[in-house]
């Protein structure tokens, strides 16, 4: 009876409890957007199952642990949702304020990842061994600074009411502070990851509501310097064929051209309903490369079939028309550009991700959002979240 | 304050919002309809690709069901062999290619490294012999022959030995039971190309060929191949991208093919080819007088037929080789050997595959043709020893002339002159030159209803059809000849070919006076095959009924539980009636008794088992005659041949006696012991089979009847006129020999074969005649006749 009594002098106390604290109309728990976070949370959980399926066999790669990888990816999934908490608890405003460290501190990363401290995967020297068999890829990181310098630089006057548009001189240094980390990733070289950054610029010049000219401008470069590169004969036709194997496997059969060979194989002999999760002969015989990773959606689409693999492109979709809502009714310009550009982030990644496995898009190591296995890429993707749903918190509560 | 921010977001801002959106809802939605595209429109296909990605499949081959003799003895079977095999595939992952791997295999096998390397090299265009002429991502046999020791030393030393194997095979043999070869019937196997893989890759069952399948080429092995082949046996292996089993996805267990029970004795066949290969080599040291040299004896050919049947008791073909040559493949010399112009082609059967005209043995022929064209049976023929017909002399052999005599002497003694008249009258009849539209042709109809001119439908593969060159075939020649024929006659040269030439390309498609005698007597352009003729004789013997030859009797499983009996077939009968039969029954036996084999047959017991024949000694342009002869008992129809042999009785006259001796137990003095008798009487029953499929063979307990021995007719009796018009069924008249009394047997097989132990080697009493003198003296040649009337 006494811890009866114990309890009531709790409830008795004046201050309010943490559940009625959090259940409270004005708590931030009311201010996020649950479905945004639903959806991130099933495609992270989810996609534990696919990492899963996908290495349990590769004893070469999990040292003969089949659940090495699972792990690992729930590990940093929470790790994401922490960083995610964190961004939210910051909040928009401080965030703001906050840009000039973190833009700073990932350009210290991406140079410490050039120098001999980093190390090479895959032919890119973009990763930082942490020890432990814990490695980061700052690239990732830069996208998120990118975003945010980007998003600080053009919504300053905006923002402050000087003017209704960003001024080209404010779209002009936000294209500096945007191209300093991407020539440091292209340095790696890491072109998949300019690419996505290149999209999220893209994306920011939209939502910023810069001069059409720039976004144009942008477009134009981007289309003439790919033709300029064909045209110059800068790529050796090797290089040709690696790109144009997604459309023809027989340009490169051994290499990217296989890759997406067994891809298509995979999606393809999962029908409607799949083969079963741990049932997909494609998967289980690790006729995929990188499946893991880059080629995650095999999984799915080979064991989950039509449904499974439709869920994913449609949970992707739920993220990213939570985003665009928000974008719409950020309090200022700043949370518009933040959530166009993570919107541009995510729906590139993904459009690459998921078309590369379908066979629509060239083959580029671009991870799938929540999905791909990798830390950095969870965290990134995560921090992404977290700063749409502080975007979002800022909104006043609603009458 | 108001509640309401300051969104800070312009009109443009809104717009460039709402087109972002729009963009990213109509990428995925590309997404979606591309994963459609993939999983429900393509599914099948990528399924497909997916199984044909992961699965592998182990084919274990059947062991092939074995050919069995009437009695059950195992003519093609199987062994056990350790067979060593190198998978290319493997050997191309290694850093020198194998080079090494191979050196340390050719040590292990004692072999030559060179010869390892050159057995696993793929054969192309520039690549000689030995070389691999299959898939190469099929194991290369290296060698059949490896000791246990080798293997042993290969499978404990995996490492050193990445894709090698050696593992126990069962492997063809052919056993040569009882002695007796039969290389060309019993045909040969050899490994599938990728080609009939690829081809055969949608079917299923026995329609489907594996990869490590063995088929049958030739022969038997290849007309019953479905029946032998068996089901290989498919384990599916799952395995992973590096080719690592890594799971089992059905076995099916291979099913040993079923056994083919064959009409054939071994014993009888074994007695057939050494009296054929006897019959060549004695052939080969007898002059012939025409072309100033020895005969060549290049080929030849015999059957034993079933005459109520038509099933083959024995069928030789020389030249011969070694079936077994093929067993694991063959090697490039021994093909070169089998093949080239050198070889003499001992591959093809010339039972079924060599033809030649038939010469005298026709006359059955025309005389059936001509009792059908009205001749009377009971009539008187002129035999003069020349008849000039169509300004050209066609002259009787050594110009003997008989008078007027039977049609039953005619094919007696073979007079040729009574044919010519025959056949010219109904050329005449015909229209001459200038045939009727409705022309009878009674000759060429007879020979088609003979069978001649057609397959004989044997169950063995690439039979000829012989030919009968009638007035169509004269036309058709005639077309695809004329523009080479008027080519040469327009060079004008005057050779006898440019003659010729020049006459054929002004009418060649006429059927002459000179194309008509000379085909009723056999020679010409007529085309006939052992089978053939050994099918017409059966029909003689059995009462005129043309069977449909065959080897096989029946398949049985291979557990010998009966599967499919092939059941005698008779094709058609004999055109003419029972008289005309027991005439030329008479006849046919008067060749034996007083006729041109008599000299063959002295001492034979004719009262007990009759015999009939008709001898043949064939024109070949440019070569000796080709030798046939024809006979039949009751039981039995034998045909030899031999390409360049001489005269028929002279050439193949002892061999036939000796396989009738065999046959019927009858001693050289005409004793007959069924003791000693191989098959005195066809074996109609299956053999018997042991629950584990293996045949109970016991030695054929014959108990002939003595009445059965003998046959119906009575023995020649001694006097009746020499050429008076014999009656049908009346007993043969015993003539005077036409020509000196020939040698007894075994004077003339002097170098007999020993296996033939029935024979009393010890010659007789007497001085022999000079063979070849009476070996040319029996047979008329006609070369006077031949040519263009």
């Amino acid at each position: 009876m006494s811890s009866y009594g114990s309890y009531r002098q709790l409830r008795l106390t004046p201050q309010r409890s943490g559940v009625s604290k959090a259940l409270a109309k004005d708590s931030p728990l009311w201010r996020l957007d649950w479905i945004l976070l639903l959806a991130g949370l099933a495609l992270s959980a989810g996609s534990s199952m696919l990492v899963w399926s996908a290495t349990r066999g590769r004893d070469n790669l999990t040292h003969g642990d089949p659940q090495y990888f699972l792990y690992r990816h729930l590990t940093n999934f929470v790790i994401g949702l922490v960083l995610c908490a964190v961004v939210i608890g910051i909040g928009a405003r401080r965030v703001r304020t906050l840009v000039p460290f973190v833009y700073v501190g990932v350009i210290v990363l991406l140079l410490a990842t050039l120098s001999p401290v980093g190390s090479t995967v895959n032919g890119a020297h973009s990763w930082i061994q942490l020890g432990g068999g814990f490695s980061v890829q700052p690239a990732e990181f830069a996208k998120i600074a990118i975003l945010l310098a980007m998003a600080v630089v053009l919504s300053d006057q905006v923002d402050a009411g000087e003017r209704e548009v960003p001024s080209h001189r404010a779209v002009f240094r936000g294209l500096f502070w945007a191209c300093l980390p991407m020539g440091l990733v292209l340095l790696m070289p890491d072109a998949g990851s300019v690419m996505v950054m290149s999209a999220v610029v893209l994306g920011i010049l939209l939502g910023s509501g810069a001069a059409n000219r720039w976004v144009l401008g942008i477009l134009a470069l981007g289309v003439g310097g790919s033709i300029a590169i064909w045209k110059l004969g800068l790529l050796s036709q090797y290089q040709i064929d690696r790109f144009a194997a997604f459309a023809n496997p027989q340009l490169d059969p051994n290499g990217v051209g296989y890759n997406t060979a067994q891809a298509r194989i995979a999606i393809g002999s999962g029908g409607l309903t799949g083969k079963g999760l741990f049932h997909g002969t494609q998967t289980v015989g690790q006729f995929v490369p990188e499946q893991q990773t880059d080629f995650v959606f095999t999984v799915a689409g080979e064991e989950l079939g039509f449904v499974g693999a439709l869920a994913i492109i449609a949970l992707v979709g739920v993220i990213l028309w939570r985003a665009c809502r928000i974008a719409r009714q950020a309090t200022d310009l700043y949370g518009t550009i933040v959530a166009a550009g993570i919107i541009a982030w995510f729906s590139f990644q993904a459009f690459e991700n998921i078309g590369m496995c379908l066979g629509i898009m060239p083959v580029a190591g671009i991870p799938l959002p929540f999905v791909s296995y990798g830390g950095s890429s969870m965290f990134a993707v995560w921090i992404g979240i977290g700063l749409l749903q502080a975007v979002r918190s800022q909104r006043p509560v609603a009458a | 304050m108001s509640n309401i921010p300051e969104t800070g977001r312009t009109r443009r801002v809104t717009i460039r919002l709402v087109v972002l959106q729009i963009l990213v809802l109509s990428l995925l939605a590309t997404l979606g309809g591309r994963l459609w595209y993939l999983q429900i429109r393509n599914a099948k296909e990528y399924t497909a690709k997916a199984t044909g990605n992961h699965i592998r499949e182990v084919v274990e081959p059947a062991v092939r069901g074995e050919i069995l003799d009437a009695s059950g003895r195992i003519l093609a079977g199987n062994e056990t062999r350790l067979v060593v095999s190198v998978s290319r595939t493997s050997l191309l992952q290694q850093k020198d290619g194998g080079k090494a791997v191979l050196g340390r295999l050719a040590e292990v096998l004692g072999m030559p490294a060179k010869d390892v390397q050159e057995k696993v090299r793929l054969c192309d265009a520039k690549t000689p012999q030995p070389c691999w002429n299959g898939s190469p991502y099929q194991p290369i046999p290296v060698t059949k022959e490896a000791t246990t020791q080798q293997a042993m030393q290969i499978m404990e030393r995996r490492e050193d030995f990445p894709g090698i194997t050696a593992q126990p095979t069962a492997v063809r043999r052919y056993t040569g039971a009882e002695g007796a070869n039969m290389a060309q019937v019993l045909g040969y196997l050899s490994p599938v190309t990728d080609d009939e893989v690829s081809k055969t890759a949608d079917k299923t069952g026995l329609d489907r060929y594996l990869p490590a399948d063995q088929i049958g080429r030739a022969g038997l092995e290849s007309v019953y191949d479905r029946d032998l082949r068996g089901t290989a046996g498919i384990t599916k292996l799952e395995v992973d991208n590096l080719g690592r089993v890594i799971g089992n996805a059905g076995t099916v267990a291979p099913q040993t093919g079923n056994n083919l029970v064959t009409s054939i004795d071994a014993r009888v066949q074994k007695v057939v080819e050494d009296n054929l290969a006897q019959a060549m080599s004695n052939a080969r040291n007898t002059f012939d007088k025409v072309t100033n040299r020895n005969y060549e004896a290049d080929s030849g050919a015999a059957v034993v037929m079933d005459v109520h049947t038509g099933r083959i008791i024995a069928m030789a073909s020389a030249p011969t080789y070694d079936p077994n040559l093929w067993v694991g493949g063959i090697s490039g010399k021994d093909y070169q050997s089998l093949t080239s112009k050198d070889s003499n082609f001992p591959l093809l059967n010339r039972a079924i595959q060599g033809q030649s005209a038939p010469g005298s043995t026709f006359k059955v022929v025309s005389t059936t043709a001509a009792v059908q064209a009205g001749y009377s049976l009971d009539g008187t023929y002129p035999c003069p020893k020349a008849m000039t017909i169509g300004g050209r002399e066609f002259k009787n052999f050594e110009s003997e002339s008989f008078g007027s005599i039977s049609l039953e002497k005619a094919l007696e003694v073979s007079c040729d002159t009574v044919f010519y008249g025959l056949a010219y009258d109904q050329w005449m009849k015909d229209g001459g030159i200038k045939p009727k539209k409705d022309a009878a042709d009674w000759f060429f109809k007879t020979a088609h209803e003979f069978g001649l001119g057609a397959k004989t439908g044997i169950d063995l593969p690439s039979e000829v059809p012989g030919r009968v060159p009638d007035r169509q075939w004269k036309q058709s020649f005639y077309d695809n000849n004329k523009d080479a024929w008027c080519a040469q006659a327009q060079k004008g040269g005057n050779s006898f070919s440019d003659q010729i030439a020049k006459e054929n390309c002004v009418d060649g498609y006429q059927m002459r006076a000179g194309d008509a005698v000379n085909y009723a007597i056999g020679q010409g352009d007529t085309l006939v095959t052992p089978v053939q003729m050994a099918r017409i004789y059966s029909a003689l013997a059995n009462g005129g009924t043309f069977y449909r030859p065959t080897i096989a009797k029946a398949v049985i499983s291979p557990s010998g539980d009966l599967v499919r009996e092939i059941a005698p077939h008779a094709d058609a009968k004999f055109p003419g009636d029972q008289k005309l039969l027991s005439y030329i029954d008479q006849a046919t036996a008067g060749v034996i008794t007083s006729g041109t084999a008599a000299w063959k047959f002295n001492g034979w017991p004719q009262d007990k088992i009759a015999l009939h024949a008709k001898t043949g000694t064939a024109e070949v342009e440019g070569k000796q005659t080709t030798s046939w002869l024809d006979t039949y008992s009751k039981d039995y129809a034998v045909v030899m041949t031999i390409s360049q042999g001489g005269t028929g009785s002279g050439g193949s006259g002892d061999a036939i006696r000796r396989i009738y001796q065999a046959l019927y137990g009858v001693d050289d003095k005409g004793n007959i012991d069924n003791g000693k008798a191989l098959l005195p009487a066809p074996q109609a029953d299956l053999p018997k089979f042991n629950p584990d499929g293996t045949a109970i063979i016991k030695p054929a307990a014959y108990t002939v009847d003595p009445a059965q021995g003998s046959v119906a007719q009575a023995p020649a009796p001694a006097a009746a006129p020499a050429f008076a018009p014999a009656p049908a069924l009346t007993p043969v008249p015993a003539l005077a020999p036409a020509a000196a009394p020939a040698p007894s047997d075994a004077a003339a097989a002097v170098a007999w074969d020993a296996s033939a132990t029935f024979l009393d080697p010890a010659p007789p009493a007497g001085s022999p005649a000079p063979y070849t003198a009476v070996d040319t003296a029996l047979e008329p040649t006609n070369r006077q006749g031949r040519g263009r009337a």
